[in-house]
């Protein structure tokens, strides 16, 4: 026998209290396991992207990375010196030799220099055209997908074609994103004759998230307790009146978490766009240039991660490469935190106020 | 077209009835049930939910301006019959009304005209669980009225003010109209939801158990507001509290399996019933 129990309440070894532990560890090396993948994703990109987006001198940030476009950069030996600059900067200095040389009365020097695509300049046009395809779809979806979360689980009666359409929406939500880049590409570039264009970005992007913001809206309005609907409706509301007033505002918050996955998803995601939306390089940002105000919608972009993709595919990687491929998903990274934090912000006020 | 009560266009006249017409009470307080006009007129009610049979038969007369008391076993269907009165269960799918009719008003309630919104402003409801909305009291007891397109901040008041007075809550609450309804008692929040309905001047009220989830001092308030609110309208009110049926009601309905087995003055159901199946209910013997 072990020792006698000193008392009432004394531990006893017993196999409750060894499973009880071992879980306990089980469970606990699992969310750290997560924490610690997590953590060396980012800061593997924080610091391999760290040195394109910021600079040791002031302003401390990196102001031509984040507002110019991307140009080719060229690496050359100069009176000795390794040099590199930008394509434009480039052309600039050759002139510049070019007329020192005629002035002397020589020969224009050739200059023997590597170019690598996309290394110099900025990425600017991709941060507009992400921004533009987030807020474009993310009001599609949002728009399209409570609408008919509504109308799924107030108007319709529930039938086996309504429990049939949702089954359909949720294997939706399972299709892989090169596919919903093909069906764009087939209905909106082509059939449609939007070309490649924000419009069919939007929409491609849109139907792409769409499963995952009618499920979530579906679910947060099942949570609004069933007594506010029946307050509402027996005080004479029609049902409109009863869903504005008394579901939808007290819903809104756990639609605006879903949709906040739904907007880093639509931001990172590189398939549906690289038919639909996206230019490897566009000279002129989404404002310039345009005919009529209509021209803007039918009009391709840069986006971020379609850049992280046309940068990363030139082989052979070298550092300026790199440079510029982990200095974008740095700026991605933040930018999805930025607008995740504003839906976050938007949600925690929205709670406040409509809590029960 | 005819105007039937609750079509969307309502005849002006009818709003009148009520004010008009006498008093049905009889002067010692205690209304005799032959004296009493019928309100509502439930004749030979079947209702189904989906393959299931909830009630059967059903055939009740509801005077005006009396308490009606539905009592009898969990399951029995008094909720059932209490919700066909002001359409309620519409909102489940697969219910329907298998035979019979409710009229009110001599207005058959399921006839193809009739515009359930319309329904619901006079037949306001109370339920078991109290359901404020979650914001101010006075947005609460605004609620019907903003619905119905008025906005005058100096109506609006006016109608707080004798809601929850009508409601006994108007000196618990006058200093806090704007603080949040959820912040209220459970017999506060009650009576909130009292006082939200007789805002919309309904001519019936409808109240399914409101005093089940509260204590012996809020349900004394409820009832005591229930004495007081029969002499403007008309309550039908469902209760397990065999002593609260006794106390507030003029005449009690004794449900039981979807069948109505004895309707008769609150009096002769608890001293003197016919029936022995009530007899034995309201006795405690069974249920
Ligand atoms: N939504 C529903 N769908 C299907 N059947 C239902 C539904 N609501 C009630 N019923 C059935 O109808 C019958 C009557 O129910 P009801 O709620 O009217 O009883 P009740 O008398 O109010 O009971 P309680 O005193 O417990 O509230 C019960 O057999 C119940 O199972
Ligand atoms: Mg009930």
């Amino acid at each position: 026998m072990s020792a006698p129990a000193t008392h009432l309440f004394q531990a006893k070894p017993s196999f409750a209290r060894t499973a009880e532990k071992g879980v306990f560890w089980l469970f606990r090396s699992a969310a750290y396991l997560v924490l610690l993948c997590g953590a060396l994703v980012f800061a593997d990109i924080v610091i391999k992207g760290a040195p394109a987006v910021f600079t040791t001198t002031f302003p401390f940030v990196n102001t031509v990375f984040l507002t110019e476009a991307p140009e080719s950069l060229y690496v050359f030996e100069h009176e000795g010196a390794k040099r590199e600059m930008g394509d434009r900067e480039f052309r600039a200095f050759r002139e510049q030799e070019a007329a020192k040389a005629a002035a002397q009365g020589r020969k224009a020097p050739e200059i023997k220099a590597t170019s690598f695509v996309y290394s110099a300049g900025g990425i600017f046009p991709c941060i507009v055209g992400t921004v533009l395809l987030v807020v474009g779809s993310m009001t599609i979806a949002l728009t399209l997908g409570v609408a008919s979360a509504i109308y799924l689980s107030e108007y319709a009666r529930q039938s086996p074609l309504v429990s049939f359409i949702r089954l359909a929406i949720l294997n939706l939500a399972g299709v892989p994103s090169i596919v919903f880049g093909l069906f764009g590409m087939g209905m909106f570039v082509i059939f449609l004759e939007w070309n490649v264009s924000l419009l069919a970005g939007w929409f491609t992007l849109a139907f792409m998230v769409l499963p995952v913001v009618i499920t979530a809206s579906e679910e947060s309005l099942k949570s609004v307790p069933k007594g506010f609907r029946e307050g509402s409706l027996a005080l004479g509301a029609t049902k409109w009146q009863t869903i504005r007033k008394a579901v939808l505002p007290y819903a809104l918050p756990g639609i605006l978490t879903s949709s906040i996955l739904g907007i880093a998803r639509v931001a990172g995601e590189t398939a549906p766009i690289m038919f639909t939306a996206a230019y490897v390089v566009r000279d002129k940002l989404p404002w310039e240039g345009l005919q009529h105000a209509g021209d803007f919608f039918f009009q391709g972009v840069m986006a971020l991660p379609y850049h992280i993709y046309v940068v990363s595919s030139k082989i052979p990687q070298n550092e300026y490469t790199e440079r510029v491929q982990y200095g974008t998903a740095f700026v991605f990274l933040f930018i999805v935190a930025l607008i995740a934090a504003t839906s976050i912000a938007l949600r925690n006020k929205l709670r406040g106020r409509y809590k029960w | 077209m005819s105007a039937p009560t609750f079509s969307a266009s309502m005849d002006p006249s009818t709003k009148s009835i009520r004010t008009t017409s006498p008093s049905p009470t009889a002067p010692e307080g205690k209304p005799s049930a032959a004296v009493a006009p019928t309100l509502i007129d439930i004749e030979n009610l079947d209702f189904h939910y989906g393959a299931t049979k909830a009630l059967h038969g059903i055939t009740l007369k509801v005077p005006d301006r009396q308490v009606t008391a539905f009592i009898g076993p969990s399951g029995c269907g008094k909720s059932t019959l209490l919700r066909c009165l002001n359409r309620m269960n519409d909102l489940i799918d697969g219910t329907r009304i298998g035979a019979g009719s409710i009229k009110i008003r001599g207005v058959d309630i399921y006839q193809r005209d009739v515009d359930v919104i319309e329904l619901r402003k006079r037949v306001g409801m109370v339920f078991q669980k109290s359901n404020p909305f979650p914001k101010s009291i006075y947005e609460n007891i605004t609620y019907g009225l903003r619905l119905q397109g008025i906005k005058d901040k100096g109506r609006l008041d006016e109608v707080v003010e004798k809601s929850l007075r009508g409601a006994a809550l108007w000196d618990e609450v006058k200093d806090r109209l704007h603080a949040s309804g959820l912040g209220l008692s459970g017999g506060q929040q009650q009576r909130l939801c009292i006082a939200r309905t007789i805002a919309v001047e309904p001519e019936i009220i409808l109240m399914d158990e409101p005093c089940s989830a509260l204590d012996p001092i809020a349900t004394a308030k409820v009832e005591e507001l229930i004495h007081e609110l029969k002499l403007k309208y008309t309550i039908v009110i469902v209760t397990h509290n065999m002593q609260q049926a006794a106390r507030c009601s003029d005449k009690t309905a004794f449900f039981y399996l979807g069948k109505l087995v004895e309707f008769a003055p609150t009096r002769t159901i608890f001293m003197n019933p016919e029936n022995p199946q009530t007899e034995a209910y309201v006795s405690g013997r069974f249920g």
